[in-house]
């Protein structure tokens, strides 16, 4: 098969499920048997083209003329495209899984089907064809394509208010980030004369145009991707799309906007400046311990998650500035690495990020809640689901054997390269910007503890809690897949370092070869004396070290003597324990409201109801807290104020009056033809 | 680079490092006994460093002053703050900053940004103590950090002597000492200034009953 | 493969000794209380005892709580798999770098936590919240000082990490006096000991290991019990063998390897004593006086990584 074909392949295929759901509205489980099935193939179809193109490293130009004739669609199949697209195919692929079972609560909703999968399918078309566009023009309409109908996903169920109003605000700022990468886009092309990417490489560009665009493009992907304070949208509009779109959102839309950054910085600027590096790791590393210092306040399960996106991202970001600052100061090798460590970071995000996604969105199928506080126990009640969602807690909170513990140990790899460095302050700022990482590793496995032992473990807290069962076969499965997938890349790193190692190798011409150089089993950055990290060996010692335990109690036990018993858990002989007597998500993380008290803004609400009679006994207290982003009041209310002390002063040239409306466009007639002479 | 230097020379550098440790513990302390005994263990640091050096460098006089800082910085102003504070009956006062934690990264960062203010110094230099330079800088200005994050006039005084700490370490670091007689003219200043300042703490606290600097802001004529 | 079997009796030895050593810190301790010390032998005993014992798991208990024990005790022993305890010439020393040791920990301390909270009563779910809290300020520190001791070293790599500051001989560093320093506070932070945390409570305000393994009982209860001991070892190991290295065998012939076991002894045993004046002469802290104490571990690795970089290398 041709690249072509399997490539228009890949692009049609979802457009065709996008279409296809019109039948829906006669045959909703057409919705089942056709619209998601041509999803998932076409999932299928991009992890095959991907995983092809990154693992044979070849690059091929593709070039499409649609109606106009000047205006040819460039797209560009290379590793980086190749890596993203496999991404985007493994979710989308799980996502169709997942997508028949779960969206059987929306058959008799008050929205047609026919909508969600609609733009489900446009939705996929333009993130696959972002990342495979080679020119200005296809890459800003895929962008587009890709950021207007996520909206519309967003304001799916749009009878709520809320919803609307998150709508309104991502596709706001969505919007605005676009007109900067256009922006940004722009500038190149102006240097480089022409849209193509092709043109934009050879650009030569000054240092300080170099910047701009750099700056420019670091807001419009920042923007998309959630770097703090640019985020806002992030923690609003992906908890209220249906979940398996969140999943996509936050697991696959969100490195769409890191594929376009590394392509923007990495590719078609080229070189990099330390500089930007440095501002990059401060930016970065700010976002993930904010992300997760406002993960962690939160008791809505997918809000939760999408703080945890903001997190992640920052993570990535800082394996990126590193990699800037490497490349910068003359050291490719640990450039590489750093990149390397981003790519990885953003692979593994896109599987557990997903995976918890849908595990919430199992949860809140089966038991209509959202709410962390009012789940409990549902282990029991969802014994698959809470496994497969264990696995992600897991792997986000960055523990050994799994995924995400390789790729922020090789982020700690890289910080750790500095003392190559000749600058003493940048010796001194990264170690620091390390632990700030380490912070928000540990703060993140605080958060899914909290997580887990909340909606999971323990006792169910509400009735809908305590009647929910397992969710239904295809929902399970899709978890499974992603869940296994987080366990492969943990144990064999050093496979998708070797895959990774095409992608860097086309984009700097540099490969990290010394990570793999010792075989399969090790995996060494530097050297292995350096550091080395044997995850498949650590796997197998896990196991033996479970076996060990088990042979130590044989020995030990005397025979047929230490069965178990079941018994009630011991209530300090006050009566039975009630579900309510449980800790809750905000008592869990009091400790931590309380240190770090500064974050955030906190709103604390407290209602007592006095017993008729006992004016000191209370009969009820409730108690609630919120915390609100402080970017709110320290970034976005002053702009706003300042759009609006703008626009008043601009709203005097309104004066009502026709004739002045007329000598405006005499003015400007003038003005117009003074300039052109 | 480390590893070849004799041994006390290496000495001299680890006291450097204490010693720059002493002013992160006055900056996180906030009981004043302990700052005090903290301002004491500093002075004795510096004093031990000034002696290390001066057996280094062979200038015999540095031994005077690491005498005169023992006397001194150890001893007779941690005595009499001690003894101000127990008569002021404030020694189970809380004296710390508003946010610890906050104070201590900014002090972080000032030692950073004492390192790359430092550097072109320490490339003129060639004697073991130039990488001091920027740690005695750093001293100084977390001595002002710590005078800008109290409020009570105590742990400013204890704040403002170690600041003075460092600027001598940084003269005993960087040139091997001041002449003897600039160093006689400091010491006795400082020691005035200590003098003066427990007659000054009866005098704020009797118009204005508390050794809460911010309390002075009440002697501005404008009207709040 | 001689290094392997090596490998394998040093994990051995790790395991056998680790109650031994909580048991000298004990004894150490009553005797500067003035109290009658148990056995030395006293912690096996108890083990044993809790191995024969019938497990009572709560009607509540999911699998998540049965499998907990087992693989905080695979994690901890896997972690000491990788410490050079008496040879530096380890082979699976490569396995896993200081970092992965630190994660290592970090999954042993999720699944306990995450145990606490399983049976739904509120000591579990409190113990859960401080301990995650804790841990969560201490790594930062951790990773700091790690993070120092690597940059002096240029590795990760625990037998590198030996092997360096051995072949340097007594060289007297700052940065290496202060990431000791920090480590030390680190190490009582997390391994659960006065003034942090105190294992021989079981009062509801202060206690915090306890609260999470309340529920725990028979063979369960000896795994939590002995994985408990073997991290402090651990912790005690990587001290004395990374800031004390002197004596541990760089080659594994019989005598080296038997000189070497004996100079660890004692170097375990005075830090043992260390620990049990400390013990002594502190008092458990409030819960919210912790946060300062683990602010100090992080001044203490910034100092000790900037007192590198100012002093050392500049």
């Amino acid at each position: 098969m041709s690249t072509s074909f399997l490539l228009t392949t890949v692009l049609v295929l979802p457009l065709l499920s996008a279409v296809a759901s019109f039948t829906t509205d006669r045959q909703p489980a057409l919705m089942r048997w056709l619209v998601f099935p041509l999803l998932g193939l076409s999932g299928l179809a991009a992890v095959w083209l991907g995983g092809q193109t990154l693992l044979q490293s070849t690059t091929e130009t593709l070039i499409y003329s649609p109606g106009l004739p000047w205006l040819h669609w460039h797209f560009r199949l290379d590793p980086l495209a190749g890596f993203f697209l496999a991404l985007i195919g493994i979710v989308t692929t799980a996502v169709s899984l997942f997508g028949p079972g779960y969206v059987r609560e929306f058959e008799h909703g008050k929205q047609p089907l026919s909508v969600l999968g609609f733009f489900t399918g446009l939705f996929v078309t333009g993130m696959l064809m972002v990342v495979v566009a080679a020119d200005a023009f296809s890459f800003m309409v895929a962008w587009e394509l890709m950021s207007l109908t996520s909206y519309f996903l967003v304001v799916y169920q749009h009878q709520n208010a809320a919803n609307r109003r998150a709508g309104f605000l991502y596709l706001l700022m969505a919007e605005v980030g676009a007109l900067s990468i256009m922006l940004s886009f722009g500038v190149l092309a102006g240097f480089g004369d022409g849209f193509s990417f092709e043109a934009m490489r050879a650009a030569p560009l000054s240092l300080t145009w170099a910047s701009i665009a750099f700056a420019l493009g670091v807001f419009g992907f920042g923007m998309k991707a959630g770097l703090v304070p640019l985020h806002a949208w992030l923690p609003e509009a992906h908890p209220v799309a249906p979940s398996h779109v969140s999943a996509l959102m936050s697991g696959v839309m969100l490195k769409v906007a890191v594929y376009g950054f590394i392509r923007l910085s990495f590719d078609l600027i080229g070189d990099v400046h330390w500089a930007w590096g440095v501002a990059l790791l401060i930016i970065a590393s700010i976002t993930a311990l904010f992300g997760v210092l406002y993960a962690l306040m939160q008791h809505d399960l997918k809000r939760l998650l999408a703080y945890h996106s903001v997190e992640n991202i920052g993570i990535i970001f800082i394996g990126l500035g590193l990699s800037m600052i490497f490349y910068g100061t003359g050291y490719p090798l640990l450039g590489t690495l750093g990149l390397v460590a981003a790519l990885y970071h953003t692979l593994n995000h896109a599987l557990f990020k997903s995976l918890l996604f849908l595990g919430a969105g199992a949860v809140l199928q089966r038991s209509h809640e959202r709410d962390l506080e009012r789940m409990g126990g549902l282990l029991k009640r969802m014994p698959w689901t809470g496994l497969f969602f264990l696995i992600g807690c897991i792997s986000i909170s960055a523990l050994p054997p799994f995924n995400g513990f390789v790729s922020e140990w090789l982020t700690f790899q890289t910080a750790l390269q500095v003392p190559n460095l000749s600058s003493g302050v940048l010796r001194a700022v990264i170690p620091i910007a390390a632990a700030t990482l380490a912070l928000t590793g540990a703060l993140a496995a605080a958060c899914f503890v909290k997580v887990y032992g909340i909606a999971f473990l323990g006792q169910a807290r509400t009735r809908r809690v305590r009647r929910s069962s397992e969710a239904s076969r295809g929902m399970v499965l899709a978890q499974a897949l992603l869940a296994v997938l987080c366990l492969l890349f943990g144990i064999f790193p050093t496979a998708v370092v070797n895959a990774l190692n095409h992608v860097t190798q086309s984009l700097t011409g540099q490969t990290l070869s010394t990570a793999t150089a010792h075989g399969w089993l090790w995996l060494t950055p530097v050297s292995a004396d350096a550091a080395s990290y044997s995850a498949p060996l650590v796997f197998v010692g896990m196991l033996l070290a479970l076996l060990a335990w088990a042979l130590v109690f044989y020995v030990l036990r005397p025979a047929g003597r230490a069965q178990t018993r079941r018994g009630d858990t011991w209530d300090c002989g006050f009566g039975p324990l009630s579900p309510r007597m449980q800790y809750t998500s905000t008592a869990f993380t009091m400790p931590i409201r309380q240190i770090f008290a500064p974050a955030w803004r906190i709103h604390e609400e407290q209602e007592r109801e006095m017993q008729p009679g006992l004016p000191l006994e209370p009969a009820q207290i409730r108690y609630q807290v919120h915390a609100e982003d402080i970017t709110w009041k320290w970034f976005y209310l002053p702009i706003v104020q300042l759009l609006h002390a703008t626009t008043r002063r601009v709203s005097r040239i309104q004066t009502g009056n026709l004739r002045h409306y007329l000598a405006y466009s005499f003015v400007t007639l003038l003005l117009l033809l003074w300039l052109i002479t | 680079m480390l590893e070849q230097l004799p041994l006390y020379e290496q000495a001299i550098l680890t006291l450097a490092a204490m010693v720059m440790f002493t002013s992160f513990a006055l900056l996180a302390q906030n009981r004043v006994v302990p700052m005090i005994h903290i301002f004491a263990w500093q002075g004795l640091l510096v004093a031990v460093t000034t002696a290390l050096v001066a057996f280094d460098s062979g200038k015999h006089d540095l031994y005077l002053s690491a005498i005169m800082t023992i006397a001194l910085k150890a001893l007779f102003i941690p005595w009499l703050l001690h003894r101000l504070v127990k008569r002021l009956g404030i020694d189970r006062e809380e004296h710390g900053a508003e946010h610890p934690a906050t104070v201590l990264m900014i002090g972080a960062g000032l030692v950073i940004f004492c390192y790359y203010v430092a550097q072109p110094i320490e490339q003129l230099s060639a004697s073991v103590t130039r990488n001091t330079i920027a740690i005695s800088m750093a001293v100084v200005l977390l001595g002002m950090l710590m005078l800008i994050s109290r409020g009570k006039a105590v742990a400013q005084v204890v704040g403002f002597m170690s600041l003075e700490n460092g600027l001598f370490f940084a003269a005993v670091a960087a040139t091997h000492g001041m002449p003897m007689v600039v160093e006689l003219g400091v010491a006795f200043d400082v020691l005035v200034g200590a003098v003066i300042f427990g007659v000054f703490f009866f005098q704020i606290r009797d118009s204005i009953d508390s050794l809460d600097v911010d309390q002075l802001n009440r002697l501005s004529e404008q009207d709040e | 493969m001689n290094d392997w079997l090596l490998a394998l009796i040093e994990m051995a030895l790790f395991v056998a000794l680790a109650p031994l050593f909580s048991a000298w810190v004990k004894r150490v301790k009553c005797w500067l209380q003035n109290r009658r010390a148990p056995s030395l032998l006293q912690p096996y005993r108890d083990l044993r005892r809790l191995f024969a014992k019938q497990v009572v798991l709560s009607h509540n208990a999911s699998p998540v709580f049965r499998a907990t024990p087992y693989i905080i005790a695979g994690a901890t022993l896997l972690a000491a798999a990788v410490v050079p305890f008496i040879s530096v010439n380890l082979p699976t020393a490569a396995i896993a770098d200081v970092i992965v040791l630190a994660g290592f920990f970090a999954l042993a301390r999720f699944f306990q936590a995450l145990a606490g909270m399983d049976v739904g009563t509120a000591f579990g779910g409190m113990g859960s919240s401080r301990e995650m809290t804790i841990s969560a300020l201490a790594e930062p520190a951790m990773l700091m000082a790690v993070f120092t001791l690597a940059m002096v070293a240029h590795s990760t790599n625990l037998s590198t990490v030996i092997d360096y500051l051995l072949a340097q001989g007594l060289v007297l560093r700052p940065s290496l006096l202060f990431a000791l320093l920090s480590l030390l506070l680190v190490g009582i932070a997390e391994t659960g000991r006065i003034p942090v945390d105190n294992p021989a409570t079981h009062l509801e305000l202060t206690m915090i290991h306890e609260a999470m393994i309340l529920e725990y009982s028979g063979r369960h209860l000896a795994l939590i019990e002995w994985a408990v001991q073997l991290k402090l070892l651990i912790y005690g190991v990587l001290i004395v063998n990374i800031f004390f290295p002197w004596g541990i065998a760089t080659h594994n012939s019989l005598h080296a390897l038997a000189v070497a076991a004996g100079v660890v002894f004692f170097k375990l045993m005075v830090l043992g004593v260390l620990l049990a004046v400390g013990e002594t002469v502190l008092a458990k802290m409030r819960l919210f006086r912790v946060p300062a104490f683990l602010v100090l571990a992080l001044t203490l690795a910034l100092i000790g990584l900037l007192s590198h970089i100012i002093l050392e290398v500049g």
